[in-house]
Formats: C-alpha cells, structure tokens, sequence
C-alpha cells in the first residue's frame, strides 16, 4: 500500500521510461499516444489514444503501462481509450525525433517526405512505397549511400 | 431509430470487415514484396476500423454482442456491407482497381461523417480518414501508373474498370436507413457525394487513359442483405470456419 498516492509529475515521469513495444527506443511519452493522467478519487486514469486503429500494438502498449504502474504500487488503474483527436504525428516531441533518427528512422516532416536520409544525411531520397514494415511507417532509399530506410508517416 | 443506427453501423464495419478480409487475402502472394506489405497493412488498417464500428454497433444494439460475435456469428444474410467489397480479387489489377473506387467513396463518406451529430462515429470518421487517405493516395497512383502503363497492364485494368462498373452505383442509393441517418444528422445523403466522387474518377482515368463506362446500371442488394453476390458465402465459410466448427474458442 502506497502510504500517500504519488503526484502525476511523477507518474509522467514514470511513463516517460516505458518503451513502444515496435520502435522501443523510444517512449510512449516521446509518441505523444499518452493524452492524459488524472486521478478520480482513488483511482488513477490514463487517457491513451491509438496511432492506427489496427495497430496491433495498441493492446500490448495497453499492457505495458498496466504493468509499469502496478510495478509502482499503483493499485486501481482505469485505461481509457481516447479516438478524438486523432493521433498525428506533430504530438511526437523532439526528443522523440532525434531518438528515431538516431535509430537509422528518419522521423515525420510536414512536408509529407524525409528532410534526409537518418544514415549519411544526404538529401537525395526518393520513396519505395508508402507503407512499411509497420502502419506507421514508410519504405524510402537514399539515391546517395543507397541504403534503404524506413521514414515514420506524418498523419 | 437504435434499429436504424446499428444497420448503419453494420454497413460501415462490415464494408471494412469484408474489403479488409479480401485485401489480406493477398498477403504472401503479391507481385513484388513493396506491394505485399502495402496491401497487408491496408487490409491491417481496414480490419482496424472495423473493430471500431462494429463494437459500437453492438453497444447501440445493446444485446451483448461485441465485434468479435458480429465478425464472426452472423451469415450472409445478416452482412451489411456493398456488393462492390466482396468480389474476387481477380488479379493484382482488379484488386487496386476495386480498392481505389471503394477508397474514393470511402473517404467521401467518413470526411462527410465527421461532421455527424453522433459524436463516436464523427471520432471514428476522424481516426479512420487519416488512413484511409493513404490508401486512396496509393490506389490512385496504382491505377495510373497501371492504366497509362504497358499495353497488357492498361488491357488489364480497362477489363477490370468495365467488370466492377456495376457495383459502384450501389453506394449513391438511398433507402430507409440512409434516409433515418441523414434526418437524424448522422450521415449525409448517399447521392449528395456523387459530384466530388465523379470528379475524382474523370480525373484520374484520363491520368490513367480509361474509359468510363457507358451505362450506369447498377447491382444492388448489398447494403440492404437482400442479395447478396454467390462470394461472399464462399469469403465467410474461410474467415469464420474456426469460430463454426469451434464457437466462442479463444486463445
């Protein structure tokens, strides 16, 4: 039994550690799929959008933030499922960017296209197809290093 | 009125349920590896948004059925969803051309539906248009570069453009249902998204050097689950043989 409940700066901050299951260097904070914390009573509610709405990690997302609060002694926990507003990609916080491009994923630009490619920084890319290896993500190549690279989807 | 609304609900979700279904269909068996993981995540997308209605047509219902009992425990008859999704996928061209006219329908109809007086289909409409705009973006691009392609890939998608013609009119009529929705604020008037619908598919078949058919004579009995075509039996006894031969099975 927790003795006093904890404040929600320090359940974001406990959040900001658990990993996306498909791109786990970063955080479902860096997505910006954690919409809300509150506590109802004695209850803690943790609003979490979907980013595609067949996504098959959403249940798994779901689970781990459920095991992550339990971890920290949280005892009464409701997930709720928020649809709108949807989910865009401008919720990704930068850090979030910079971790994805580190990870050879070239993040989101409102331009609709990778700025460059996450590997040699050329700007020369062009796209192979629209869909990816997940659904939020795009299949491009750098005509430079010719590498291939995954470019996560602005929506 | 709720009977009304969950009909509307079925026709939205199984029209996503059953293109969803036949687009996975080709997963493993597409021409290139590039189109593989595209149809696959847009059947992925589809079967998404389907979770979506139809869990809330069985809260509307209000008779304890949930996605999984309306996915997998109705038969043909009970199915809501166009003539157009549920025929074969042909070949690679006649798949791409079946998604881009459902696609191009298709997001006619969720941006209309945005502006629903209910607001859980205005947040579906909002969460499944972002996606399905993608998918219109690629089958067009699909149809284009296929119709103003080879002289076999052009044949090809001309042959599937006059094959799937006479499904197309089915999604403009309007009968009881559509006509409760649109007084209730719900949905728009089917036919009110034909001018945009038709202004798309000039452009984009004189892009891809097709020729619209002639005649507008359409094939109904879709939506209503009056008549449905001889596929979709033969489409729901594979996706749901599991759940008959074992029913209420989970894992």
């Amino acid at each position: 039994m927790v003795a006093e409940r904890p404040t929600l700066e320090t359940i974001w901050s406990w959040l900001d550690t658990v990993p996306d299951p498909e791109i786990p260097v970063i955080s479902l904070t860096d997505l910006g799929i954690i919409r809300d914390v509150q506590w109802q009573d004695d209850t803690l509610e943790v609003t979490v959008t979907p980013t595609y709405s067949g996504c098959p990690a959403t249940t798994i997302i779901n689970l781990d933030i459920e095991t992550a609060l339990r971890g920290h002694g949280i005892e009464k926990l409701a997930l709720k499922r928020q649809l709108s507003p949807a989910w865009t990609s401008d919720w990704m916080t930068d850090s979030g960017r910079a971790k994805l491009e580190g990870y050879g994923i070239a993040p989101p630009q409102p331009a609709g296209g990778p700025q460059h490619c996450p590997r040699c920084k050329s700007t020369h890319v062009e796209k192979i197809s629209q869909f990816g290896s997940t659904p939020c993500k795009a299949q491009w190549r750098c005509t430079d290093c010719l590498e291939p690279f995954d470019y996560f989807k602005c929506i | 009125m709720s009977d009304h609304l969950f009909e509307y609900l079925c026709r939205m979700g199984d029209n996503t349920l059953v293109l969803g279904h036949r687009v996975s269909e080709w997963c493993g068996h597409a021409p290139v590896l590039e189109e593989d993981i595209a149809l696959a995540n847009t059947a992925l997308d589809l079967i998404g948004q389907t979770t979506l209605w139809l869990d809330l047509a069985g809260e509307v219902e209000g008779a304890g059925r949930n996605a999984d009992k309306l996915a997998f425990h109705r038969d043909v008859w009970d199915f809501r969803n166009l003539l157009l999704v549920e025929q074969p996928n042909g070949d690679f061209g006649q798949t791409m051309m079946r998604q881009f006219l459902f696609d191009a329908w298709h997001l006619l109809q969720l941006k209309a539906l945005m502006g629903s007086s209910n607001a859980q289909v205005a947040a579906i409409a909002e969460k499944s248009s972002k996606e399905v705009t993608y998918h219109l973006e690629r089958a067009t691009d699909t149809v284009i570069g296929l119709g103003d392609g080879t002289e076999e890939s052009h044949n090809r998608m001309q042959a599937a453009l006059d094959k799937l013609w006479p499904y197309v009119g089915e999604m403009f009529v309007s009968d009881d249902v559509d006509a409760a929705m649109f007084d209730a604020g719900i949905a728009p008037d089917p036919a009110s998204l034909r001018p945009a619908y038709d202004a798309l598919l000039d452009d984009v078949f004189a892009a891809a050097t097709l020729v619209r058919p002639q005649d507008d004579f359409g094939h109904k009995g879709g939506k209503s689950g009056k008549r449905h075509s001889e596929h979709l039996g033969h489409m729901l006894a594979q996706m749901q043989w599991l759940q008959r031969a074992y029913p209420d099975a989970t894992w």
